[in-house]
């Protein structure tokens, strides 16, 4: 079944330049691994596309369970050249957040998620 | 040695709740105050204050704030750490030794200075010697905008603040100067730390991050069942409770509102973060993947474990640049066929200036409140929404193209879609960009200077 990131994860955005950064945490311990497995780089490009024009990077961090995205080319410039509202990629871990993923029947139930 | 030190964080930026450091100073015991102004074009802009009036140039707003706080803090031994200094630290230290001598602390009270952050007037010198200052994000050669630099400083850690302290300064003003530096300072200072214990360094350098950010950390922005957060209207800034092995807990003075809790903090350590592993500062490459948090209270998150590893041979310079002009004019639209009125006003816009014959190296709409922020993962916006407001920005190297887009604004209410309202501002006003080049630079190029100012 599908779940929206929203329902499992937190998120946090900021910028470096005109790259942005997306610290996003599993709201529980075991939610952790299925986030691992599902919110892969190249799902996040995808999920970006038509925002993000450059590549993305993803670390782990297990000890936080938390992964951390980096989001190339994403904010018009970055810093004071930008014009968008959103210069800075605050709202980069909400537009994450609308990502859903796949977990099994019995993950769902598990983590009580249906 | 004390076995607990208490820093308080006051200020996350330049324009931070002006009332915060004052409530962490009255709130309850704390044994340092840490004061972060600069962002990445702050710099630029007190350069340019400075240019204006050479007594300018610094966080003015810290002045004021000294006068406020510092006989509490001549009284219960508080120091205070702050990068207010900008591009003036001697013209600010002599305003907060004026606001001192008014308060009769004459005698009281030292100042210590942090500068030698400044390379603008060594900069030729070092094109000329081969160190090309190249840019970290696109590595071009900063030759390339040799002409329009304003500004060049190099972000200096703990060294020097830590110097400073080891003199006696109560109130430790730097220029550019990592705000991680802030925090570790007083660390190393107070429970003598080596410059070379790394994990220590780097648990301090983590303390740093995760309070620089102001209330960012303890209940702010807070994603995590941000309904329930009590009582921003008094949020409480983040408090580091420091021990001599290098562990510390996260919290906030009783009785104020917002939240430190383990999501929140998590938060935090996440934001503006490259590769975890690698968190690199002056002082030394802070590993994040070794963070561990545990509860031990309300509002008190417990942080141990951190590792970290030895510092890099550069320092990051910050150079500020002028990159030609840009300006923001936005309209808001109404209901019925808000989204469609707005796009269609967007259309004649673009057909206007490009009738003028105007030349833009960007040009961006948005439509707010459909899909600014969020842009094709909004999905398509709503038939009924209530209203929109059209954004529209441009950027170009011509002041002039900027300034004729600027006067096309306001005439779309009498000329373009009917509805719309929001033009009481008047003219989008054009701004001169002041955009950001970081660098690296090696260490051995910069010597950094501390004196001392006695009051």
């Amino acid at each position: 079944m599908k779940v929206q990131l929203v329902k499992i994860a937190h998120a946090r955005s900021g910028d470096k330049g005109d790259t942005a950064n997306v610290g996003l945490i599993a709201l529980r311990d075991e939610i952790y691994p299925i986030l691992v497995r599902e919110v892969t780089s190249s799902r996040v490009k995808e999920h970006f596309k038509g925002i993000s024009k450059g590549e993305v990077e993803r670390f782990e961090l297990p000890n936080l369970g938390a992964l951390n995205f980096l989001l190339h080319e994403s904010l018009g410039g970055g810093g004071t050249l930008s014009l968008m509202t959103d210069a800075q990629g605050k709202t980069f871990s909400t537009a994450l957040l609308r990502m859903e993923i796949e977990v099994s029947e019995q993950e769902a139930s598990t983590l009580e998620l249906a | 040695m004390k076995q607990k030190i208490r820093i308080a964080a006051g200020q996350g930026f330049w324009g931070d709740l002006p009332e915060a450091p004052v409530r962490q100073v009255e709130g309850g015991p704390i044994d340092y105050l840490m004061l972060d102004y600069l962002a990445e074009v702050t710099m630029s802009i007190m350069q340019k204050q400075r240019s204006r009036d050479p007594s300018a140039g610094y966080a003015k707003d810290f002045v004021p704030l000294m006068k406020q706080v510092l006989p509490a803090c001549v009284e219960r031994n508080i120091r205070v750490t702050a990068n207010a200094g900008g591009v003036n630290v001697a013209g600010c230290a002599a305003a907060v030794k004026d606001v001192a001598l008014e308060l009769g602390l004459h005698g009281k009270l030292r100042l210590g200075l942090v500068t030698g952050d400044d390379i603008m007037p060594a900069l030729d010198e070092l094109l000329d010697r081969g160190i090309e200052l190249r840019n970290m994000d696109t590595g071009a050669p900063l030759a390339t905008v040799r002409d329009r630099i304003q500004s060049a400083n190099v972000y200096l850690g703990a060294a020097p603040m830590l110097e400073a302290l080891n003199l006696g300064a109560r109130v430790v003003i730097t220029g550019r100067a990592t705000d991680t530096g802030l925090t570790l300072a007083p660390l190393m200072h107070e429970f003598g730390w080596s410059p070379n214990d790394w994990n220590k360094v780097a648990a301090g350098t983590i303390a740093g991050h995760i309070i620089e950010c102001g209330a960012q950390c303890s209940g702010g922005n807070c994603q995590f069942e941000w309904r329930s957060i009590p009582n921003l209207a008094d949020v409480g800034f983040p408090i580091i409770e420091a021990a001599p092995d290098g562990t510390f807990v996260v919290t906030k003075h009783d009785r104020t509102g917002g939240w430190v809790t383990i999501p929140s903090v998590k938060e935090q350590l996440l934001y503006e973060m490259g590769d975890p592993r690698e968190y690199i500062t002056p002082d030394c490459i802070a590993d994040f993947s070794t963070v561990r948090l545990e509860y031990e209270g309300r509002d008190r998150v417990r942080v141990f474990g951190i590792e970290g590893r030895p510092a890099t041979d550069t320092f990051k310079v910050s150079i500020s640049y002028t990159a030609g002009f840009k300006a923001v004019g936005t309209l808001v639209y109404s209901w019925p066929d808000a989204y469609d009125k707005a796009q269609a006003a967007d259309r004649i816009l673009r057909a206007r200036l490009d009738r003028l014959g105007l030349k833009f190296d960007q040009m961006l709409t948005e439509f707010v409140g459909a899909n600014a922020t969020h842009g094709p993962l909004a999905g398509r916006p709503r038939e009924d929404l209530p209203e929109v407001q059209l954004r529209v920005g441009v950027r170009a190297e011509d002041r002039k193209a900027v300034e004729q887009f600027a006067k096309q604004i306001a005439p779309l209410v009498l000329t373009g879609p009917p509805g719309v309202t929001g033009f009481a501002g008047g003219r989008p006003k054009v701004e001169e960009i002041v955009a950001y080049w970081p660098a690296l630079i090696p260490k051995t190029e910069i010597t950094p200077a501390v004196s001392i100012i006695e009051v």
